[in-house]
């Protein structure tokens, strides 16, 4: 133990910190240049953008060095980093949709883009945490900060009602998720995943207190991902949001919480794979059908996004369930391919809000083409990778999924996944035709103020990803060097 | 001794009063009182299996417990009065802009 402090080795853990220092960085330029009441700095969101990308360099450095530290507590390894690489894009993003939108809702742009960064901090720990306490805190950490990120507009009553929605369901769900975690640990002595492996193999484990431990863990990690039994907050959270808060939740929050969620399962439970396998299994049919069923009847464009991502949140838990390498490889593009495409969509229905409203209904976009034809174009990219049309981003995505889920055994579910996918379709796919077949109503504009530079690049960056990845997956699957969706794409 | 199963069955009393008070009471203030009740039962637990596997990380988790929980309801509270700024309410009743 004496030589514990030689041990630890700073890379593990060194993403987070790097964005913990940025976040530093971000509030003190914010307080030192604040007078009085004058808006606080314009080149801020820049500020944090660099931050953002430093950190994405780090994590690139970092992929090709494997590390373990912290007494086993926190690792550093090419999944934890391609998780890294996910959160910061869904950040760089939301970042540059803010530019303009936060100040229309909040003055205090400086903790705006400081709890962002935090909380992209807590989320990269939950890739890199092999400890359930880490995994705990890391949790709290993403979770804590987003609570304040969806009540932001302290004018706004829808977004009070978010964050307080979000905050009193969030809260009953990590006392859940940290009893199970205390299960755990009274079932096998320790919170470090290769212990309770180790102690699971000796017969030393409590068995059935190891199973209400992992089932409560289950909840609480569904809650996050909003897996079906624990959705509920899901619509109203998205639609009462900030739109870039709703895009960046959206996004890392389900990396964070799958990549935990996999490693614990991976790592700490390798033995029982054939249990849990089929419990998420079913959870996945639950959460597919459900989330495109109630989709095909939404008319607010943010709560049809709300009930896709617990949709796409079906497709990912496939690919765990399987829990194949090649299954884990399919879901990490996933999360790549959906971070790009729903930013993209999520940036287009912030172009068609109005003033003060943070949301727009899908008979905004009737028509579209013949008014703002970019835009058009653009929207159905990003639809038509939602709904898993080749050869976008989205497409790929799904098909290593479900490749994956065959060769794994789990042939039903990608049947059933299959299936859902074509009634997801039908929702994307209405409005492409609305956009281009429908004649233009007065409610059919897009106002000019809400059109700036910042959400152009988003749109362009989004769409250039959507398509490029879907063209070429080895500019990902390359990067992670992982090799097993390479494989299975040239098969 | 007090066997372990006597603070694991209290805990678990406590954690259910905690969690059937967070689905019944309508008073967001009490909610945030109930959650907190299932995080202090969970130290209970935590506190009786580290005495019953006789090592130190589940009284190590307790401190992490603890300070998230101080960090919640700084949060929770916080979420609460700008709520109660523009609707003068503490009733989850009325929280419904949106439905559920």
């Amino acid at each position: 133990m004496n030589s514990a402090l030689t041990e630890l080795n700073l890379n593990a853990v060194l993403p987070a910190l790097t964005m913990v220092i940025a976040a530093a960085v971000v509030i003190l330029l914010d307080i030192l240049n604040r007078k009085g009441k004058t808006p606080t700095l314009a080149w801020l969101p820049w500020v944090a953008l660099v931050g953002v990308l430093a950190t994405a360099g780090v994590s690139i450095w970092l992929l090709s060095q494997p590390v373990s530290s912290f007494q086993g507590m926190a690792v550093s390894d090419e999944r934890a980093q391609a998780l890294n690489l996910v959160v910061l894009t869904g950040a760089a993003l939301a970042i540059l949709l803010s530019v303009r939108y936060i100040p229309t809702v909040n003055l205090q742009t400086g903790e705006y883009y400081t709890l962002i960064l935090l909380v992209s901090a807590g989320m990269m720990m939950m890739g890199a945490a092999t400890d359930l306490m880490v995994v705990f805190l890391a949790l709290e950490t993403f979770s804590l900060g987003l609570y304040i990120l969806a009540g932001l507009s302290r004018i706004s009553r829808r977004s009070n009602e978010a964050a307080m929605k979000y905050f009193l369901l969030g809260a009953f769900a990590s006392a859940f998720f940290v009893y199970g975690a205390a299960f755990v640990y009274g079932a096998t002595g320790s919170t470090r995943f290769d212990l309770i492996a180790m102690r699971l193999f000796e017969g030393q484990a409590d068995v059935a207190l190891l199973a209400i431990g992992v089932t409560m863990l289950i909840a609480g990690f569904g809650f996050k991902v909003s897996l079906v039994p624990f959705h509920m907050w899901t619509p109203d959270v998205y639609q009462g949001s900030p739109t870039p808060v709703t895009a960046f939740m959206s996004i890392g929050t389900k990396a964070a919480a799958f990549a935990a969620f996999y490693r614990f399962f991976a790592t700490a439970l390798p033995t029982e794979q054939p249990t849990w396998g089929m419990a998420l299994g079913i959870l996945a049919v639950l959460t597919m059908t459900l989330g495109n069923l109630v989709a095909l009847r939404q008319s607010s464009l943010k709560r049809l996004l709300a009930y896709s991502s617990i949709a796409h949140a079906g497709y990912l838990l496939v690919g765990l369930a399987t829990a194949t390498p090649a299954g884990i490889d399919a879901a990490l593009y996933y999360l790549i391919a959906y971070a790009f495409m729903n930013m993209g969509a999520f940036a287009v229905v912030i172009l068609l809000e109005r003033q003060g409203e943070m949301d727009a209904t899908g008979n905004r976009l009737k028509g579209l083409a013949k008014r703002h034809p970019q835009v058009a174009l653009l929207m159905s990219i990003f639809m038509f990778s939602l709904a898993g049309v080749p050869p976008f981003a989205g497409f790929f995505a799904k098909f290593f999924v479900f490749a994956a889920a065959v060769q794994g055994g789990y042939s039903w579910l990608a049947a059933v996944a299959m299936l859902n996918s074509a009634i997801g379709a039908w929702y994307y796919l209405r409005i492409v035709v609305d956009m281009y077949f429908a004649e233009p109503s007065e409610e059919t504009r897009i106002e000019a103020q809400r059109t700036s530079i910042p959400v152009a690049m988003t749109l362009g960056i989004a769409a250039v990803f959507t398509v490029a990845l879907g063209v070429l997956p080895w500019l990902w699957t390359g990067l992670v060097q992982s090799g097993a969706v390479t494989t299975l794409a040239l098969r | 001794m007090v066997p372990t199963s006597y603070y694991l069955i209290l805990s678990a009393i406590i954690f259910t009063i905690g969690a059937v008070g967070v689905l019944s009471r309508r008073n967001a203030l009490i909610i945030i009182m109930c959650v907190e009740m299932m995080l202090n039962s969970v130290n209970l637990t935590l506190i009786a299996f580290a005495m019953q596997w006789n090592n130190l990380n589940g009284q190590v988790f307790v401190f992490m417990v603890m300070a998230v929980a101080a960090a919640e309801v700084a949060v929770g509270l916080a979420i609460l009065i700008a709520h109660f700024h523009l609707s003068k309410t503490t009733n989850i009743d009325d929280v419904n802009l949106m439905k559920w």
